[in-house]
């Protein structure tokens, strides 16, 4: 039996510990990892509760993330807890089998520590590890703090293994930023935490002899599609679950999480919508707009990026006039992948508020409350005359001219 | 446990029935034979991972499957990380006693063709060997990227035609020598390796369940004859085989823990390699007179690595 730890009431931890501490009370049977930049202490810090007694699973340090989460696919469809950690460039390797975990319906927990992707190589923090995910069939989770990273990951296990869902899930945090800024952290008693997410309950497992499986079969034209509109389905569906994770986990902490958070909302003309550490950083401007300014500025950020929100998002935004999305990740010749799916969520609703995009904060460059300040009074600008004076598309924080794209096609 | 009724092949045919004859393989392909032999080898509970293949694709195309043990595929390189990663999960709930029988005991196998292996899944099965995984890897080695229609790869002998290293006008076929995997895996300490044949089928028998009851990581290549990329009759399958381990352009042999290597075969009579050469059609160019060096030389190749491995054998070092 793995020794427990005594924990006090408050840590001081940051976000890589914190989703390490989280690893370990979740007892994870199989960890089989390669570090990178900035996720390492992960999986790191659970070798060492494994080499310490504190955990009974079997660290599987391999020679690549490919072979890491393919080691995990093996792993988890043995009918075992499994989690590991990567960061851009090792995520962009693991992409392949990410397809292929989510396609087995393998319920493994990924943290991703974001960071930027090159060329240029860069191991600071942006979000272009966590878009390249998007389309793979993970449920995508994002905490914005060391705390939330914690809490994400005891939901994120509960949510994937739930048998109505039985999909990978993803705990995003921003590289740096994030796992690497000590912060205060409330953490669960071991046995709470463990009570909280509960035995793996092992489904279609391979080391069952009495029922054969076979994993990873081929479908081509005849099957395929059905595979994989199942797959969505359960990904769409997914919500049911993971608002249920999110009431009873605010039920034994009462820390409260929802698919998408708002910011003073209640009564705000103008928005940004971001994702990540930024969303404080925002809240803060607001916050700063509102006591000396009198602009009635709100934050949304969606905490599960997948599914995405589609209809909280336009209800939270059904009263704003101007809302900026903010990309964290180069677009490369289109509008930001965070602005396309605000957009197409209020391009549903009555009120199609004004909606513009902004880059930022690539490779790291700081974002700061004078940025977010400036966003929320271009907004308020664009809200007042009742049209987008500005490129659709702009980025915030470059050097040099100023860049954007189009022009609005609405009335002026 | 393993088999102990392998006198008799009919009988050790249906020793075990885990791998169903109902497949899409080619009318005479060797991976069935390879694989069946493998899955009666033992009466063990079995979890199998295969890469992305022709055995693959042809054993597990929904809602069928030939597989009657438990058996995963992910992708072209990773079958044997995904062993490794079943085992390893083994090994946690026997620890934790979540398995629901646990003292059945279990063996893990990954399958791969020569692509995989040799190529594309190199660094994976390099990965899991050196971390000493319970597991045995056997390569279906049939000299091509048969899947796909019979491309080179680093396991097609030199002067073999394929559809990328082709036989032409001022080309005699592939340019370079196989790649030695047998003594690559044996320098990565595994404590058993071995090249096997089907035509030889009570050696091959006896070294997959040497290898199974070995504990840690265990390599064989064994040569898979493919009818189709070969080019020789489907009936041909097993005679080309004898033809293939008579001229030692095959050699069956084991080394044990790196190091110590036994021959397992020598053929009473040893043919010249152009018997072999000439009784499939990808070879078929090497008798033009301008490509006579190129039989020469692999000739000459075969000489030296049977010297080779009989010396080995005699240093026993």
């Amino acid at each position: 039996m793995a020794e427990k730890m005594e924990l006090n009431d408050v840590e001081v931890w940051d976000g890589n510990y914190a989703a390490a501490q989280a690893l370990r009370q979740a007892q994870v049977d199989v960890v089989a990892a390669y570090p990178i930049t900035p996720s390492t202490p992960i999986v790191e810090n659970y070798g060492a509760f494994v080499a310490n007694g504190y955990v009974d699973g079997e660290f599987v340090m391999v020679e690549s993330e490919h072979a890491a989460m393919s080691g995990c696919v093996g792993a988890a469809a043995a009918g075992g807890r499994v989690a590991t950690a990567t960061s851009s460039q090792g995520f962009m390797l693991m992409i392949e089998v990410l397809y292929q975990a989510s396609g087995m319906r393998l319920p493994i927990v990924l943290n991703v520590v974001n960071r930027a992707v090159a060329s240029p190589l860069n191991v600071r923090g942006d979000h272009g590890d966590m878009y390249a995910g998007r389309d793979s069939g993970w449920v995508q989770l994002d905490a914005f703090n060391a705390q939330e990273a914690y809490d994400l990951n005891l939901c994120a296990f509960k949510i994937a293994e739930d048998i109505n869902v039985r999909l990978p899930a993803m705990v995003h945090q921003d590289g740096f930023l994030t796992s690497h800024t000590a912060q205060n952290v409330y953490p669960l008693s071991d046995d709470e935490a463990y009570a909280f997410i509960g035995d793996y309950k092992p489904v279609d497992e391979m080391l069952d002899f009495s029922k054969p499986v076979t994993y990873g079969a081929q479908t081509e034209e005849d099957w395929h599609y059905e595979h994989k509109a199942k797959q969505h389905r359960a990904l769409m569906d997914s919500y049911v679950v993971i608002d249920r994770v999110f009431e009873e986990f605010k039920a034994k902490t009462g820390r409260e999480y929802k698919r998408v958070e708002s910011y003073m909302m209640e009564d705000a003309e103008v928005a940004i919508v971001a994702l990540g550490s930024t969303v404080e950083t925002a809240i803060q401007a607001a916050q700063e707009l509102r006591d000396n300014e009198g602009l009635k500025a709100g934050v949304v950020a969606p905490r599960c990026f997948r599914p995405f929100p589609f209809n909280e998002i336009r209800d939270v935004l059904a009263n704003v006039k101007a809302v900026a999305v903010l990309d964290r990740s180069c677009p490369m010749g289109a509008m930001g992948a965070l602005f396309n799916e605000i957009s197409a969520a209020m391009y549903t609703t009555p009120s199609r508020p004004l909606i513009t995009n902004f880059i930022y904060g690539l490779g790291g460059r700081d974002f700061s409350l004078d940025d977010a300040k400036h966003i929320f009074r271009e907004q308020k600008g664009h809200a007042d005359v009742g049209y987008i004076t500005t490129p659709i598309q702009q980025f915030s924080g470059l050097r040099g001219p100023k860049l954007g794209f189009y022009e609005t096609k609405r009335s002026k | 446990m393993a088999i102990t009724s392998i006198k008799n092949l009919k009988e050790f045919s249906t020793v075990n029935e885990r791998f169903e004859g109902a497949h899409l393989l080619c009318p005479g392909c060797a991976h069935s034979m390879i694989v069946r032999e493998l899955m009666n080898a033992t009466d063990d509970n079995l979890v199998i991972a295969t890469n992305t293949g022709c055995l693959e694709v042809s054993t597990a195309v929904y809602p069928y499957t030939s597989w009657d043990t438990s058996w995963i595929h992910i992708g072209f390189e990773n079958a044997a990380t995904a062993a490794a990663g079943a085992e390893a999960m083994y090994k946690a709930r026997k620890r934790k006693g979540t398995l629901k029988d646990p003292d059945a005991p279990v063996k893990f196998v990954a399958f791969g063709g020569d692509g995989s292996t040799y190529d594309i899944g190199f660094q994976w099965l390099s990965g899991a060997v050196e971390r000493g995984h319970d597991f045995t890897y056997i390569c279906l080695d049939n000299e091509n990227y048969a899947n796909t229609g019979g491309q080179r790869s680093s396991a097609t002998p030199i002067g073999a035609h394929t559809t990328t290293a082709q036989a032409g006008r001022v080309s005699y076929g592939k340019k370079q020598k196989k790649k030695d995997m047998v003594a690559i895996m044996a320098a990565h300490g595994a404590p058993y390796v071995a090249q096997l044949a089907p035509n030889k089928w009570k050696i091959m028998a006896k070294g997959f369940q040497k290898a199974l009851e070995t504990e840690g990581p265990c390599f064989i290549n064994t040569v898979s004859a493919c009818t189709t990329e070969w080019k020789f009759d489907p009936k041909d399958t097993i005679h080309i085989t004898d033809l293939a381990t008579d001229t030692l352009m095959f050699p069956i042999y084991e080394i044990i823990d790196g190091h110590e290597l036994n021959i397992l075969y020598r053929p009473k009579n040893v043919l010249p390699v152009e018997e072999y050469l000439a009784a499939q059609g990808r070879y078929k160019h090497l008798f033009k007179p301008e490509n006579k060096h190129v039989i020469e030389k692999i000739q000459k190749d075969i000489n030296d690595f049977w010297e080779y491995l009989q010396r080995r054998e005699e240093a026993r070092v």
